[in-house]
């Protein structure tokens, strides 16, 4: 039979499979809504700051990382500079250390240079309550004094519960509090495009 | 972990062992910082229980502690009770009182931190008791050969000395067979246990062929309070057979390193030259010895889930 005769084959034929989506899920950034979103912050930023030569992306692990990386991509593609980017894991600053509980993994800290005099922009990936902003800034005073401070995250979800105000804001995501968000790539690392999904962890789960 | 007792290698599975050693990478890091405290423990009482005399571990242990933002309050054989009569029990039964949230001890005698476990309800962890155990010295060993061979699985360990009578070489043995590697000791037969190959290592009684090929040459501390004891022989004697210098050391692999708990005896058990440099690792030892430590409280100071109220 002749493959390229649309007659030939049988209409009822199912069409490629996509990958199975949990039903409990939906995409609320594609790869695209992503790229456009970290574009678009990567522009404020330069909006905001005169001196693009102070700026000290710092990503917080794991989300984080790739983000500050391609949004350091960005700006070297719109203005042509190069910031440092640098890793700051918050868990030895957290909060919620009681005295009972397993104690959470340690992730890589990574800072190249002194953050003295720089302007320190954290990149997370889902701000929420505030309090790994809170742990972040803590972390960060203890490499230096920065001369400023200013958060990306990709995904405000809302729930503060500190004062923590977020400069620069991908997307902002109303969820209920038993919803998780989750940055995550095809193969479900942060290896290649990233979208964002929010995950209803009620039900049938 | 949180609230387990590490009395003995034993007392951890190769997982956790794991744990441990990749909780301390990122401790270390602490250490490389210019403010070297992070404030992770804030609150929380570490004792430093020590019967016996010790610097580098009491101090480690300190110091690991106060770069967790614990408090840290030592007790030692001078200066305390500890030098009167009051039984190691009563003394354990105080410290509880005071609900720390781990209790470091250090003892001549084997079994005496176990004891102690018994009546604490805090975690105990072992420091060093008698010949028996001293995990966390293990466990600085482990992290110092992954950090140099970048594995320890598959590796070649000789441990040479007074295999008998050494806490550090007991907790070796048990914390190299878990994590993959071939353990051999050696030593003068009156230092060599009887039937210790039933842990799983290979005994030698020649320096040469225990080192043959290994990848990491661990020399024990002669205690000079030993010799002169009818098993020993003399110290000379000792130097010639089963001290390590350069010459001998050519029996080994060509990326050989060279650990020694520490403190050395230059000229008995190690040769001068191959105490302070390359291949010798011992100083990372002592510096990795707080990264360790560090990860050590992090994961167990506390209590088990549900514990909180008694």
């Amino acid at each position: 039979m002749n493959p390229r005769d649309p007659a030939g084959g049988s209409t009822a034929a199912p069409p490629t499979p996509e990958p199975a989506r949990d039903p409990r899920e939906r995409i609320v950034l594609d790869p695209t809504g992503v790229r456009r979103a970290l574009v678009r912050m990567a522009h404020e930023i330069l909006e905001r700051n005169e001196d693009p030569s102070a700026l000290y992306l710092v990503g917080i692990p794991n989300g984080g990382v790739p983000l500050a990386r391609e949004i350091a991509r960005r700006l070297r593609e719109i203005a042509g500079v190069d910031v440092t980017v640098g890793i700051l894991d918050t868990t030895l600053y957290r909060d919620d250390h009681g005295v009972t509980g397993e104690r959470p993994a340690l992730r890589t800290t990574e800072m190249p240079s002194a953050v003295d005099d720089r302007v320190v922009v954290l990149v997370d990936d889902v701000a929420s309550t505030g309090r790994t902003i809170r742990a972040a800034m803590d972390a960060l005073m203890d490499f230096g004094r920065p001369r400023a401070v200013q958060v990306v995250a990709l995904v405000d979800r809302g729930h503060r519960e500190l004062p923590i105000k977020i400069d620069y804001v991908g997307k902002n995501i109303p969820t209920e509090t038993s919803e998780e968000v989750i940055l995550r790539g095809r193969d479900g690392g942060l290896e290649g495009p990233l979208e964002v999904v929010v995950h209803s962890r009620g039900g049938s789960a | 972990m949180i609230g387990r007792d590490l009395l003995s290698m034993d007392d951890l599975e190769r997982a956790e062992i794991e744990r441990v050693l990749d909780t301390a990478v990122h401790m270390q890091e602490v250490g490389l910082r210019e403010v070297k405290k992070v404030p992770t423990l804030r609150g929380r009482t570490i004792v430093n229980l020590f019967f016996e005399p010790s610097t580098r571990t009491r101090t480690s242990f300190e110091i690991a502690g106060k770069r967790l933002s614990a408090d840290v309050i030592n007790f030692s054989s001078q200066g305390s009770s500890l030098s009167k009569a009051e039984s190691i029990l009563d003394t354990a039964k105080t410290l509880d009182a005071m609900a720390p949230d781990a209790v470091v001890v250090r003892h001549g005698v084997a079994g005496v931190p176990r004891r102690i476990a018994d009546v604490l309800r805090s975690p105990v962890i072992n420091a060093g008791d008698g010949a028996h155990e001293h995990p966390t010295q293990a466990l600085l060993d482990l992290f110092t050969v992954r950090q140099e061979k970048g594995r320890i699985d598959g590796l070649t360990v000789a441990i040479v000395g007074d295999i008998a009578h050494s806490r550090v070489a007991r907790s070796n043995i048990t914390g190299f067979l878990k994590m993959g590697a071939e353990v051999r000791v050696a030593g003068p037969p009156t230092m060599l246990p009887p039937a210790v190959e039933t842990l799983g290592v290979k005994a030698m009684t020649r320096l040469e062929e225990a080192i043959e090929g290994a990848d990491v040459v661990m020399m024990l501390r002669i205690q000079r309070e030993r010799m002169g004891a009818p098993v020993f022989p003399s110290v000379r004697e000792y130097a010639a057979r089963y001290g390590l210098d350069r010459e001998k050391l050519r029996y080994a692999k060509d990326d050989v390193i060279v650990m020694h708990p520490g403190p050395v005896n230059r000229g008995v058990e190690l040769a001068p030259e191959l105490a302070d440099q390359a291949p010798s690792v011992i100083l990372n030892q002592v510096r990795n010895g707080v990264a360790v430590r560090m990860a050590v409280l992090y994961l167990f100071a506390g209590r088990p889930r549900g514990a909180e109220g008694d």
